[in-house]
């Protein structure tokens, strides 16, 4: 019987080393080990042996079990990395094959930098306000120091609904229309569409847009007006942005200012994409005119303050040097999923 | 404003760098838009002298030339002009030269022509970049010959040589200084920049004795619109060409010289900023000058050459019996000056600004003139203008000019002025500039400072109150010298509540793979039709544009659907295979009663998809899903029907359509396009769009997010088959199913619509997936068939019978 179990153990291991897969593994076990098995055949017949035989060789055969047991463990392990392993390898990739497109939506690039604006402007304790598109002669031009017939008019030509109702051609009428509801201080700034009647080319259009400013307080100086820009451009060109003021004219500010931002091309020296001018004007802003102040019912005596007007477009073009206007409002999408 | 150096120069200094110029006036207010030297691209080219001339042996109509360019040896050239002759001083575009041809820059190296060796060539006029107004005794076709009015050295700069290497300087001027829109109000800018002398002096002129008054009348009867009217004579006149220094001055500032008397108003324009006219006197009737408006009507043929209809408010100048010119916009072609005029009316005359500027704007002509008065020119400064004409007339020896002349409706008025206070002015910008030094750039400037008030020159029509005076401290000061400074205070700012909502929808948006895009809010009123919106729709009451730039947009958009319309066309036309895209954008609706429309914020979005099999279903995807990232609760989806809110239902396909409801108020709506529609897009696969009416939406979210616990307990899950007819709506079994489980519902899946072999016709068979889970026990097999049985007598009421 010993003998018996040694050979079984023997031919156990020797068929282990040629089962190839799984299944024979099974085959195997129950042939071995399961309840009809060999192992199982002979511990039947312990019944034959004598009381004193039978612990021995109930622990031999115990042994002999473990044994395989073992093996077959080791065995199946063997084949499951050998498996494991040609799978790995059958399952290799060319992974120079392209992605599947995940469909990724994009901002439109005006209102992705708007809200960059805005972000500094909210920074800075200014609150966002809305304003009519469709709106009045009155706040438009006539309460911004543009009575009819004023020349200033021609710069902004204008597309009439009749003859009191407009598309406005500047945010700035917001600023009327807080200056008449709140009372100072005031800071704002008021982002939206604005109309002029010109023709589309590269760097016109009908149809754009403007983020007008508005600070009024008591104490408010031009430096204030000077350091809000400055500060504004060193937060959407980083710190090395140069700008400059230069004097200009808007009926509805004085003194007022044009500022220059220095071409980031040609860092000043003159180059095509500044007309050689070395810097590139980016927006207009001055000291809110005293006649508008006394004309929305606030002391110019008491109060002064600054405004300022940015194209949205100018600067967006700038920031992502697109060198057509045109492209803004045609939404192409192989222009649209560039940002 | 087109400046020349040379000619500013006669005023004020200014020989500095002209990078310093033109940086130093851009900062102190006069911006230069840019600058050129003129002929600039002329290289190489000097004078010559024709020494020899022979024909050509080989060439009729070819001459061999031999030309003194003043080096050791003569050049030779051949040319096929027929206009040279031995001793001629001409232009020679030297080997290695470059020259204009047909307007473009060209190089000139030596050759053969027909055999003989040419070194160089002879120019012309045109060649140079110059036509006969310049040089009025040249001709058109063929070599210039340098007149006695050239520098005739020989090697000498061509450019040089005739006076064409001025440098011209072009200023943008705003609108309040059209004192500056001269060449005294700019040297004026200069001696003040940069701290030199202005050296302006007080034309005058002789004249000769005789009665004004006998042969001229002036009559202003709108003296509110003509401030001032100054007349002189000028007689015995000769008409020619203007000499070099004056011809080349108006070539240089954009002006083309025509002669001697039309010159003059128009250096004088240049020089001093008042627009002059002149008139032949013989064609003003009566010699009277009625300076009237124009009666109902009245037609006058300008000196451009069109007959132009007048209007009652427009103001003229009239001779006794017909207009002679329009006031302050162009003179009449008749009156004008001709060859044989042999006397002249000057007229120096101030209009009224806003008069000049819509009598223009009506006629469609802005002239130099008009451009000039519109901003309001003082009536001071006639008198300076027409002095310096008559100083020119007889520098000139053009003719006589009569030392009476007539001065109407002159009143002199006190010069502008206002309060100034150092402590103020620096107050105001935040400087600590000296009272003295604030003084002395007003002083610049021609201000008079006394007694605690600046008083401006005649010609500043700009002044008016103490910002203005602290404006021109600042600006000679230096814009860039005022310091930089925080605002004092501290603000909070935040988003409204409606601001952020609308930052929220985009992001949605943009997470559910769809591209923002942004597009004109004016349409045409045609694409109401390419989207069979109804011919009795509300939204055909539009905002419309009295000037639009064209049909395509002339009115203000009343539903936004069309701008989303136009970009999926434009990308199908540009064979995108795909187009996702959304906006948020206003709509106006004109409001019954009400001046201003309202502008309300509408979400639109939609696609077209050639690569995948994307459908309605993607649509109504995209829309649950942005409506359940904002937060609406309770969303329904029906069919539109009469009281449909959205008129651009009838773009969509009627079976293919969804009004969206949340709470059961419609607040968008949703559809594959209509055929039709899709056809007037020319957009050949299938399309989607959908709108959503954002503030109404806004009012039925809740943005506030409330945690809820993970579930403790598993879930039950049951499937369920039914069959039902075809025609009803899968979200009403959902609905039974939903109140047939109660409160231990979780979420019910939808996972096959099968129609087909095995289910009779005219029916389908729909599955769903149903989970069940309570939040304190886990739920026994039996609760679960419990419910399950509901749901299955539930669906058998709407005649949905569970399958075997």
């Amino acid at each position: 019987m010993k003998e018996e179990l040694k050979s079984i153990e023997q031919r156990a291991r020797e068929e282990l080393s040629s089962v190839k897969d799984v299944k024979m593994l099974e085959d195997f076990r129950i042939r071995f080990l399961g309840k009809k098995g060999e192992i199982t055949a002979i511990l039947k017949q312990m019944g034959k042996l004598s009381p004193e035989e039978r612990p021995a060789m109930g622990q031999l055969a115990n042994k002999i079990r473990e044994n395989i047991d073992n093996a077959l463990t080791k065995r199946k392990e063997e084949l499951k990395a050998a498996a494991e392993s040609q799978r790995l390898k059958a399952e290799t990739l060319d992974i120079t094959l392209p992605g599947k497109a995940a469909r990724i939506g994009r901002p439109h690039p005006l209102n992705a930098t708007l809200e960059d604006i805005e972000e500094v402007f909210l920074g800075m304790g200014f609150d966002i306000v809305d304003g009519p598109e469709v709106e009045k002669d009155y706040y438009c031009f006539e309460a911004l120091n543009m009575p009819k017939h004023h020349p200033a008019r021609d710069t902004q030509d204008t597309f009439y609904i009749n003859e009191n109702v407009l598309l406005r051609t500047q945010t700035s009428s917001v600023q009327i229309r807080v200056m008449e509801k709140k009372k100072p201080p005031i800071r704002i700034i008021s982002p939206g569409r604005v109309y002029r009647s010109d023709t589309v080319d590269a760097t016109h259009s009908p149809l754009f847009h403007q983020i007008e400013g508005l600070v009024i307080d008591k104490g408010i100086t031009m430096a204030d007006l000077k350091g809000t820009l400055e500060l504004l451009m060193k937060r959407l060109y980083g710190e090395e942005a140069k700008v400059r003021f230069r004097p200009h004219h808007f009926p509805y500010t004085e003194p007022s200012a044009e500022v220059d931002l220095m071409c980031f091309n040609c860092h000043g020296k003159g180059c095509s994409m500044c007309k050689q001018e070395g810097w590139v004007e980016l927006l207009g802003s001055g000291m809110v005119h005293p006649k508008v102040l006394a004309d929305c019912g606030i002391d110019p005596e008491v109060y002064s303050g600054f405004a300022f007007g940015i194209g949205l477009e100018r600067i967006t073009m700038g920031r992502y040097s697109i060198n057509d206007m045109r492209l803004l409002y045609e939404n192409d999408m192989r222009f649209l999923e560039q940002f | 404003m087109d400046l020349s150096m040379r000619w500013l120069a006669d005023y004020v200094d200014c020989d500095m760098p002209i990078k310093d110029f033109v940086s130093g006036l851009t900062l102190s207010g006069s911006k230069v838009e840019c600058y050129s030297e003129e002929g600039d691209y002329l290289s190489n080219v000097v004078v010559g002298q024709v020494k020899e001339i022979e024909r050509h042996p080989d060439s009729d109509h070819m001459f061999t030339t031999q030309v003194d360019v003043g080096e050791d040896e003569f050049v030779q050239i051949v040319t096929g002009a027929q206009n040279v002759n031995k001793g001629d001083f001409v232009p020679v575009a030297k080997h290695k030269s470059t020259v204009l041809h047909e307007g473009k820059p060209v190089k000139i190296t030596k050759g053969k022509l027909r055999g003989v060796a040419s070194n160089g060539m002879l120019c012309s006029l045109e060649e140079l970049g110059l036509t006969t107004h310049d040089f009025p005794y040249a001709i058109e076709d063929g070599i210039f010959i340098l007149g006695d009015d050239c520098d005739r050295t020989v090697g000498l700069d061509i450019r040089k040589a005739i006076g064409f290497d001025d440098t011209c300087v072009e200023f943008e001027i705003t609108s309040n200084r059209p004192d500056c829109m001269s060449v005294i109000g700019l040297a004026r800018e200069t001696a003040a920049t940069f701290n030199t002398e202005l050296r302006v002096k007080k034309p005058e002129y002789k004249g000769v004795k005789g009665n004004i008054h006998d042969v001229l009348d002036v009559k202003i009867h709108n003296t509110d619109l003509c401030k001032r009217y100054i007349g002189a004579i000028v007689k015995n006149v000769k008409i020619e060409p203007s000499p070099r220094w004056l011809r080349e001055r108006l070539r240089a500032s954009g002006v083309r010289p025509i002669n001697n008397f039309v010159d003059i108003t128009n250096y004088v324009m240049l020089e001093y900023g008042r627009p002059m006219h002149a008139f032949d006197l013989r064609y003003v009737e009566g010699g009277q000058i009625n300076v009237r408006n124009a009666t109902e009507g009245e037609k006058i043929t300008t000196l451009d050459g069109v007959e132009r209809e007048l209007s009652p408010e427009m103001l003229v100048i009239a001779d006794a019996k017909k207009p002679v010119a329009v006031a302050g916009v162009m003179g009449g072609e008749y009156s004008g000056i001709m060859e044989d005029t042999t006397t002249v009316v000057f007229e120096s005359a101030c209009f009224d600004g806003a008069s000049v500027r819509t009598t223009a704007k009506k006629l469609g002509m802005r002239t130099d003139a008009s451009s000039r008065y519109e901003k309001g020119l003082d009536p001071h400064e006639c008198y300076e203008a027409l002095m310096r004409a008559c100083q020119l007339v007889e520098e000139l020896g053009a003719g006589e000019v009569l030392s009476e002349y007539i001065d109407e409706n002159y009143q002199s008025e006190e010069p502008a002025s206002a309060e100034f206070s150092a402590e103020w002015i620096n107050n105001f910008l935040g400087t600590d500039i000296p009272e003295a030094e604030m003084v002395e750039y007003l002083e610049k400037l021609g201000f008079k400072v006394e007694n605690g008030r600046a008083y401006a020159p005649w010609f500043r029509i700009d002044i008016g109150v103490k910002a203005d005076i602290a404006e021109e401290v600042a600006r000679l000061y230096g814009y860039n010298k005022i310091p930089d400074t925080i605002i004092n205070g501290v603000a909070e700012a935040k988003l409204t509540d409606e601001q952020k909502f609308d930052r929220e929808l985009r992001r949605a948006m943009i997470s559910l793979g769809l591209n923002e895009i942004s597009t004109f809010s004016f349409i045409s009123p045609k694409y109401l039709d390419k989207i069979n919106l109804p011919e009795d729709s509300k939204l055909r009451n539009a905002v419309k544009i009295m000037n639009p730039l064209g049909e395509d947009t002339s009115i203000m958009r009343t539903t936004i659907l069309p701008s989303l319309m136009e970009v999926l066309s434009r990308n199908n036309s540009y064979r995108n295979p795909e187009s996702y895209v959304f906006e948020l954008g206003n709509e106006y609706i004109p409001v019954e009663g009400e001046e201003l429309p309202i502008e309300p914020s509408r979400l639109v979005f939609g696609f077209y998809d050639t690569q995948t099999d994307a459908d309605f279903f993607d649509l109504k995807g995209i829309a649950e899903g942005v409506l359940d990232k904002l937060g609406a609760s309770n969303v329904e989806f029906e069919r539109p029907s009469a009281d449909c809110i959205f008129n651009e239902a009838a773009a969509f396909h009627p079976g293919r359509t969804a009004v969206i409801l949340v709470n059961g108020e419609q607040i968008g709506i949703i559809g594959e396009l209509h055929p039709k529609v899709l056809e007037n897009y020319g957009i050949a696969s299938r399309a989607y769009a959908g709108k959503i009416n954002v503030p109404e939406l806004r009012a039925l979210c809740s943005t506030q997010k409330t945690y809820k616990p993970l579930p403790k307990f598993p879930a039950a899950t049951r499937d369920i088959s039914v069959v039902c007819n075809d025609n009803v709506p899968v979200a009403e079994l959902e609905k039974a199913i939903k109140k047939a489980v109660g409160s231990i519902l979780e979420k019910v899946t939808l996972f096959d619509v099968y129609k087909g072999e095995q289910i009779e016709e005219g029916k389908k068979s729909v599955s769903f997936s149903i989970s069940m889970r309570s939040h304190d026990a886990t739920l026994t097999d039996d609760q679960a068939d419990k419910a399950m049985s509901k749901v299955t007598e539930a669906l058998s009421n709407l005649g949905a019978e569970r399958r075997a």
